[in-house]
């Protein structure tokens, strides 16, 4: 009940934002409200902390930007071209980080991910430190010209709300709930019968391709494959948005990237005291606020009927 | 390829391993105790680094305090204040976190990394800032029969090396270091045995730091001092320990020396591949010995 009406605001708030805000600001916020989205289905229902999300979200980016600048790919095909790469390298990734463990996990996303940023960094078509730029936005199905802002805007809000309901429909399946149910206890759920590799696998491979699908969009609206979206930042990045948000929460991510995109928008001027008021907030939020935005609701609400 | 060429790289990248082989140790130590990876040992390092470049370089002109602090006293020094910081984390906060999932104490020293990570990236040039305070008796080179090589670089490999392998044998072959492998084994019959776990918890964290913060110091005069310089390191570090596996201390430093010497030598032969041969090993230790080299399959 409480996520239909949350879904009605945030299906309003998106469709009339073009209003009463910047355009091209909302839909950065859009790309990273899903990145987090997609990191959300991993850690907050599979238990999983991926420290290289950043390799799909900026890697999806540079794929996107070069089959579109150079192969002459449409917007749609581009994205999706950029999603499929990241559901490729996602799968390798996967099926190696599964391999190990909790803490091992987290180290082996990371390093892994690096592989793909020392690439962004060296391979020849990428534009090293620069990145990759002059991305066209090109046409979608060939009529609607993305080169103007609101037609771009209800692109993104579309592949937004595609990705969103993909992750959704995931949560609520029974998939979901074999997630859930190793996250809880791995051991059980093993012992239950459920080839426990094989769903932590598709989870990663899911929420790497979704990752994907936001990068790539990045890139069209920015017209700009940066190497920031590569770097382990990004990685870090996300988890503190999922973490604000409320993890585990469907909500929560989305609400997350809101509050950090603003917070560094605000903050911009202040130059490097950004990255010490977002290390502070993780502190903060690990220490005190476990539960995040979404998750304090959720309980105090629960107390109240309770 | 002149065999000069292939020693003198593989005596530079095991400049690198002894780095590796310290700063894998302390993780390798703080996870024996508190489970828990340390994400801002990097940011330690720096941390090292900076301390010793300020009391050489910025006392006077920062504070009006008209001393310097050379390098042989930040030897001593900065991984005594470094440690300090690590018993003020431990304290304060991590120790809050112990019953809770591991990945909480991950999350947590990442966002103390970006704090001081931003907070030295205002002071301080992203690109680096030459530490001038390399001691007279260890500048030059010496002439080790075939090649030159320098004085400073050749003591940071022994003096590392030393430290390495004290670290072992204390852990190993004292009583003291028994008392600790006990708490590592079962930290609830020690406590029962009337030892003060919490107590040795807080004194291993802070000799990790401390370790990171040495590795700092002689880091210094070698790379120019930057913010980033730990961020840097630390995720190859991270990719040297899921190697080695972190269940031996021993493990963990001829690991760290091992593959500082595989990128020495893959400047060698195929410099691209130098910044990221260790990550692919890595792959290919997780495909064929998932648990890590030294580690124990469980």
């Amino acid at each position: 009940m409480t996520n239909r009406i949350l879904f009605i605001i945030m299906l309003v708030a998106g469709l009339t934002a073009p209003l009463y805000a910047y355009p091209v600001f909302v839909m950065d916020l859009l790309c990273f409200a899903l990145f987090a989205c997609a990191f959300n289905l991993l850690l907050g229902y599979a238990g999983l902390l991926s420290f290289g999300h950043a390799a799909f979200f900026g890697g999806a980016a540079y794929i996107t930007g070069y089959v579109t600048k150079e192969w002459g790919f449409t917007p749609l095909l581009g994205v999706l071209a950029g999603a499929g790469f990241a559901l490729v390298i996602g799968t390798v990734f996967g099926f190696l980080a599964i391999r190990r463990q909790g803490i091992y996990f987290a180290m082996v996303t990371l390093a892994l991910a690096q592989i793909i940023y020392f690439l962004a960094l060296q391979m020849p078509f990428t534009g090293g430190e620069n990145g990759l730029q002059g991305i066209p936005r090109g046409h979608l199905f060939g009529l609607i010209d993305l080169n103007n802002s609101l037609a771009m805007y209800y692109f993104v809000f579309a592949i937004f709300l595609i990705g969103f309901g993909i992750i959704y429909r995931t949560i609520n399946s029974p998939f979901g709930e074999v997630l859930q149910a190793i996250r809880e206890n791995e051991s059980r759920a093993l012992s239950l019968g459920y080839d426990v590799d094989h769903f932590k696998l598709l989870a990663f491979v899911i929420s790497a391709t979704l990752a994907g699908l936001a990068g790539a969009t990045k890139a069209i609206i920015f017209q700009f494959a940066a190497l920031t979206n590569a770097h382990w930042q990004t990685s870090g990045e996300v988890i503190l948005m999922t973490l604000v948000g409320g993890l585990g929460t469907v909500f929560g991510p989305v609400l997350g990237a809101i509050t950090v995109g603003a917070l560094s928008h605000e903050l911009s001027a202040f130059g490097s005291w950004v990255q010490v008021i977002l290390g502070t907030i993780f502190v903060v939020c690990v220490m005190v606020f476990r539960r995040g935005i979404i998750g304090e609701i959720q309980r105090l609400a629960s107390r109240k009927q309770g | 390829m002149s065999m000069q060429v292939i020693l003198a790289q593989a005596l530079l990248g095991l400049n690198v391993g002894v780095f590796y082989a310290m700063l894998s140790l302390g993780l390798a130590v703080i996870f024996g105790l508190l489970n828990i990876i340390n994400f801002a040992h990097g940011a330690m390092y720096m941390l090292g680094a900076f301390i010793a470049l300020i009391g050489y370089s910025f006392l006077e002109q920062w504070f009006g305090i008209s001393v310097q602090i050379g390098f042989w006293a930040s030897l001593i020094l900065v991984p005594l204040l470094v440690g300090l910081l690590g018993v003020t984390i431990e304290r304060l906060l991590l120790r809050r976190l112990y019953d809770l999932d591991h990945i909480y104490g991950l999350l947590l020293t990442f966002g103390i990394t970006l704090i001081l990570q931003g907070l030295f990236s205002n002071y301080f040039n992203v690109s680096g800032t030459p530490y001038p305070g390399q001691p007279e008796s260890l500048s030059g080179v010496v002439d080790l029969g075939f090649m030159y090589f320098p004085t400073y670089r050749l003591f940071a490999i022994v003096f590392s090396l030393v430290v390495c392998f004290a670290t072992w044998f204390f852990i190993e072959h004292t009583k003291l270091g028994s008392r600790l492998r006990a708490g590592v084994e079962n930290p609830d019959l020690t406590q029962a045995f009337g030892l003060n776990v919490p107590l040795m918890i807080t004194l291993t964290f802070a000799f990790g730091a401390g370790l990171a913060g040495l590795a700092g110091v002689l880091a210094a005069p070698i790379y120019s001092v930057s913010p980033l310089m730990g961020a840097d390191l630390i995720i190859v570090v991270f990719a040297v320990v899921v190697i080695g596996g972190m269940g031996s201390i021993m493990g963990a430093i001829l690991s760290g020396l091992a593959l500082g010497l595989v990128e020495g030598l893959t400047k060698v032969f195929y410099p691209p591949a130098a910044s990221t041969v260790i990550f692919f090993l890595m792959v290919l230790v997780l495909l064929f010995r998932p648990a890590g080299l030294f580690g124990k399959e469980k």
